[in-house]
């Protein structure tokens, strides 16, 4: 396996071409996190032509609902949740200039589309390995809906977070491929 | 005839519900250490690997193995010589529950169907209680996440399409399934019965300690077989490729109606937890 690529949000277009799936990144920086309830928000905005709680333009997506933060840590448990949930609302938003979003999960045709347009990329984080990646997690505050509880819009500081991509903007899916290497003839 | 007090049942859950959030039982650990042996993928063995030194932090540092710490699924067993003093033994749970998750900084992840508003306390729990002769009083807390409980189905097979039919229907869910419900998954097969028994069956299969065989030989043999087709497919680890896509496939089987063919797949991640105590 080759050296993990580095990466710090926000990316470019030059960023995500460069990556193809399979390939294993690092991310430092800011990442802000979101899920349904949250993206349904999103939407609502943009559709009521008001200003999102963040720049959205080349930023990444961790699709995340913590657990609360232990007294000393700045997140409790923080892996992915399963993306499709989002694949409604995640179009829009790449349109608009998101350039990442992490979760865990095939997305459907329309996100893949999406991806491939608008120069986008989905990185894998592990699921159900919540305590490992919490690790890379340094900060944590909530900057939208704190009424969401878990589901509230957080900004991340993150410290080598570790990702595979999955989907890249030549349209390649890591979840076919992978299933077509080690599927058996029956 | 004996007594227990609701004060008992209160602390019991209040420290299962932390304890099964941050300590994976011995038996996953096994069956995932197997795994990590027998995949071929060098993804899918890194994923295994990760998931191992997950549980390890988890549990060094007290912290929940997945940030889901799930909705709180609780079996009892209760003998008909136990009388329960100081309250409602269901309040009980519900509080236990309450208590655990806030001490145990465990997430609220329970809300209104329609509207979302979260309850804000993980609860109400699911209660499934049974009574039985003597005077055992047994607590299992099974807490279930959302995404593989996302995955399960139950259906009503016409008769005619038979044991076929019923690996058909079990394959293919996990087959369409594929990377959402977290792999390497343990299938929960429920046979028989009504329709929603067909589905307690399902999960209650997957309260089966890892590695155990089915006591009936003939569901033992079936689980096998459908292990292997499984695994076949080839989704593996996270779904990224592999010959390791489920951990086990547990089946539980009751008489039902002439006319029907109850199945329910209830599938469960590799984040399998359960505790189980005897007050």
């Amino acid at each position: 396996m080759h050296e993990p690529i580095r990466l710090t949000p926000p990316l470019t277009d030059a960023d995500v071409e460069g990556l193809q799936i399979g390939d294993r990144v690092l991310i430092s920086g800011v990442i802000y996190t979101g899920r349904d309830a949250a993206h349904k928000r999103l939407i609502d905005l943009i559709q009521a032509g008001e200003p999102l709680p963040f720049h959205i333009q080349g930023q990444i997506i961790y699709y995340v609902g913590p657990s609360p933060a232990p007294p000393g840590r700045p997140v409790g448990s923080a892996g992915p949740t399963t993306s499709y949930r989002m694949d409604p609302y995640a179009p829009e938003l790449i349109r608009l200039g998101l350039k990442g979003m992490i979760g865990k999960g095939a997305r459907s045709p329309e996100v893949k589309e999406a991806m491939v347009r608008y120069k986008a990329i989905y990185f894998a984080a592990i699921g159900g390995a919540g305590a490992l990646m919490a690790q890379a997690i340094r900060k944590a505050e909530v900057i939208a809906y704190e009424d969401l509880g878990p589901e509230a819009i957080r900004r991340l500081e993150v410290v080598d977070f570790p990702a595979i991509v999955v989907n890249d903007v030549r349209g390649n899916d890591l979840y076919e491929e992978g299933m077509r290497q080690y599927a058996l003839a029956r | 005839m004996r007594e227990i007090h609701t004060s008992q049942i209160i602390a019991v859950l209040r420290d299962l519900s932390i304890s099964t959030n941050t300590h994976l039982g011995m038996d996953v650990l096994a069956a995932l250490q197997k795994a990590l042996e027998q995949e071929v993928s060098p993804t899918g063995k890194d994923i295994l690997a990760k998931l191992l030194e997950n549980a390890r932090i988890a549990r060094e540092e007290n912290i929940p193995i997945c940030q889901d710490t799930g909705f709180a699924v609780v079996f009892v067993e209760m003998g008909q010589e136990v009388h329960i003093v100081g309250g409602a033994l269901k309040e009980a749970i519900h509080e236990g529950v309450r208590q655990g998750y806030q001490e145990g900084y465990l997430r609220k992840s329970i809300c209104h169907p329609f509207s979302r508003k979260n309850t804000g306390d993980n609860t109400p729990a699911v209660i499934h209680l049974d009574l039985v002769p003597g005077d055992r009083f047994q607590l299992i807390v099974a807490p279930k996440g959302g995404g593989s409980e996302n995955m399960s189905r139950v259906t009503m097979l016409t008769p005619a399409a038979g044991i076929q039919g019923v690996k058909e229907f079990v394959v293919q869910r996990v087959k369409e399934s594929g990377s959402y419900p977290c792999p390497p998954t343990i299938v929960g097969v429920g046979l028989g019965g009504t329709l929603e028994m067909a589905a307690l069956l399902a999960k209650k299969a997957l309260l089966r300690p890892l590695g155990s065989p089915n006591q009936n030989p003939e569901l033992a043999q079936l689980e096998q077989e459908l292990l292997t087709e499984i695994n076949a497919l080839g989704i593996g680890p996270q779904g990224l490729g592999g010959r390791i896509t489920s951990l086990a496939v547990h089946m539980n089987l009751m008489p039902c109606h002439i006319a029907s063919l109850p199945v329910a797949v209830n599938i469960q991640c590799h984040a399998a937890r359960h505790k189980e105590v005897d007050l």
